[in-house]
């Protein structure tokens, strides 16, 4: 019998066609904001991490702070680390190795167009060399790495082999020549994509090499340290912040520095990303509020207009509970119509979004959706929907036949 | 033949205590028997129209008792009431009072919803129903397609969804042509004579003497006189 509430209630729906769906909107564009959001989210935190080549988990970072320009990291510290910092660092118990690291921007030129991109030195040290490529999760893919001795020659990431993503209009091969900053390095190798933005767009070149050409001489941007076994990481961390702070003459929480462990910044990036996540949630759930006022308004408006209905389905017999749930159900249906589109909408925005953030970042993510988690919103808009409708519904129920057939 | 309905003692007054109280009937008695035509005759503000609602079951008096089929109906809830004159009671009303965005079929079968009847035999019934009244060809259409006529038959097959005893039309000729209206009253007739108990509620002393058998007639909240046609000749008959 209660199929028989659905029909007739989906009748008078669609009877009020525009004003139906004006009312549904609200639920419609919050649900579509879950939805799309819940499915990007995780997608994002994919696509986010892949961001971070994981090579080595015994691997941290001790990079200045105090930024006061923009540019890679560290590179731009008011107080930058220096060579004898890392040396020092060297000397600790727990350090199994600690290699300076450079990052900087520099300006590409190949068949007379140009590109901006960051540079990386690769230390002039066969044993430090093999250290990087590994913590960095570097692989070649065609030619040869950066070796200890090497001058003049740089390897590509494979964004910049690429003649579609390089922004040179065509492919670069190994032996070209590529001005960097004014001059000319021979390209020697290719690396594997990595799926990180970073390192698909980075150029390698040797340390000397990127001292000369950049000018930097003892600034150090990061110092990459390995511990020699991953159970003494946090104890590592607090001898290097002892000695640092010992180095800059800084005192506890006054640190101008920072050290950490790339799950830590990974960590803290998803946090970032969950934040923004409720923050969405948070107004996706105004507009369903917002959406569920206007249920409870149009069922109103529409108990009103119809009293004289109310009175005759009365007279011809409909019981009390009877008109209770012909609009009752009314006002589910158009909670759930409103979540059945917001879901097909946020499903459709989830798949565009994560193709459009896999375009970006050549990453592979696909959005998460679950039959629950569609099933579950359906029947929370339903719930809301008929939520809405109550207080109308119990007005509608008790409406005097009488008065409302002569009315 | 048994009563049907019987109206006992019954007083409505509305706003009763209140400075602006209103006394609709008073001390009213009506008995009507099973396969009677009958009509209750009055003007307006004469209580015809609450002692419609009473006799329909749609209201509850203020004091006196309601007896349908020798039951006392004057203290059911709201609901059991509906249940109770959905079952019983067919009505017709003066503006046809169709569901505007169900079609023909589906107004009839709506009294057949209420009382969960299952759908294979509402389907069938509504479609015996709109025969009787001549609109098998109409059956798909909506209120809004239909002229007058054809709505008050669509209506007179909808009072007749439950097989109810008694069909209780009010003014049902009032919005229609004499033409359309003496249609409309030769489907009531037969139903009569298929041992309905008719009751018209009207103010047109005409059709209640061109249709029915026996007229109630209401003054000022009581029962004024009573005739009745006995061979073809109207004659006052004991109250």
């Amino acid at each position: 019998m209660i199929k028989d509430y659905f029909v007739l209630a989906f009748k008078n729906l669609k009877k009020r066609g525009a004003r139906s769906w004006l009312t549904l909107i609200g639920i419609l564009i919050g649900v579509a904001a879950v939805v799309s959001l819940i499915s990007l989210g995780n997608g994002l935190k994919d696509a986010v991490n892949s961001q971070f080549n994981i090579g080595s988990t015994e691997v941290l970072t001790v990079q200045a702070g105090g930024v006061n320009n923009y540019g890679p990291p560290g590179s731009g510290a008011a107080k930058p680390l220096v060579q004898s910092d890392t040396d020092a660092i060297n000397k600790l118990s727990n350090v199994e190795v600690a290699i300076s690291r450079n990052i900087r921007s520099v300006k590409l030129e190949f068949n007379k167009k140009s590109a901006f991109t960051y540079s990386t030195d690769i230390p002039d040290n066969q044993e430090y060399a093999n250290d990087v490529y590994k913590f960095n999760g570097l692989e070649i893919g065609s030619g040869k790495f950066i070796q200890a001795g090497d001058r003049g020659v740089i390897v590509l990431g494979s964004n910049l082999a690429d003649g579609n993503k390089n922004g040179f209009g065509r492919d670069v091969h190994i032996g070209d020549n590529i001005a960097v900053n004014g001059k000319n390095f021979k390209v020697q190798g290719i690396m594997k994509k990595t799926g990180s933005l970073i390192y698909d767009n980075v150029i390698l070149m040797n340390s000397a090499d990127m001292k000369n050409l950049l000018g930097y001489e003892d600034n150090v941007d990061i110092i990459a340290v390995k511990v020699v076994s991953k159970d003494v990481i946090n104890q590592t961390i607090s001898d290097i912040d002892k000695l640092m702070r010992q180095r800059r003459h800084v005192k506890v929480g006054e640190e101008d520095f920072d050290v950490s462990t790339p799950e830590a910044t990974l960590s803290s990036v998803n946090s970032i990303i969950s934040g923004i996540q409720i923050f969405i949630i948070i107004i996706a759930s105004i507009s369903i509020a917002v959406g569920a006022i206007g249920i409870t308004n149009t069922m109103t408006t529409s108990v009103l207009e119809r009293k004289r209905e109310i009175g005759i389905m009365k007279a011809i017999g409909a019981r009390n509970e009877q008109i209770f749930y012909q609009f009752f159900i009314e006002a589910g249906l158009l909670g759930l119509i409103g979540g059945m589109v917001g879901a097909a909408l946020g499903v459709a925005v989830g798949y565009a979004g994560t193709s459009a953030l896999n375009a970006f970042l050549s990453s592979t993510t696909k959005p998460s959706i679950s039959i629950w988690l569609i099933f579950f919103t359906m029947l929370g808009s339903f719930l809301i929907g008929s939520i809405s409708g109550l207080i109308p519904a119990l007005k509608a129920a008790k409406e005097n036949p009488v008065e409302d057939i002569r009315g | 033949m048994g009563e049907i309905i019987h109206l006992k003692g019954v007083w409505k007054i509305y706003k009763e205590g209140e400075e602006n109280q209103v006394i609709a009937l008073k001390n009213f008695d009506l008995k009507v028997n099973e396969g009677e035509f009958i009509s209750v005759m009055g003007p307006s503000g004469s209580g015809k129209s609450t002692s419609m609602n009473l006799i329909g079951s749609l209201d509850t008096p203020t004091r006196g008792s309601i007896f349908l089929d020798k039951h006392n109906i004057s203290n059911l809830t709201e609901s059991d009431l509906a249940q109770v004159r959905g079952r019983r009671i067919g009505f017709i009303f003066q503006q046809f009072n169709l569901i505007p965005n169900l079609t023909a079929k589906e107004n009839v079968m709506l009294p057949m919803i209420f009382q969960e009847t299952d759908e294979f035999e509402r389907e069938k019934k509504a479609e015996e129903l709109l025969k009787l009244v001549e609109l098998q060809d109409r059956m798909d259409h909506y209120p809004g397609e239909l002229s007058g006529g054809q709505q008050q038959r669509v209506a007179i097959a909808r009072s007749l969804a439950n097989d109810p005893e008694v069909i209780l039309a009010d003014e049902p000729t009032g919005n229609l042509d004499t033409h359309t209206g003496d249609v409309v009253m030769k489907f009531l007739n037969d139903l009569n004579e298929k041992g309905k108990t008719i009751i018209i509620v009207t103010h047109d002393p005409e059709l209640a003497m061109k249709h029915t058998k026996k007229i109630y007639w209401i003054k000022d909240g009581q029962i004024e006189k009573v005739t009745e046609k006995i061979n073809g000749k109207w004659k006052d008959s004991k109250k």
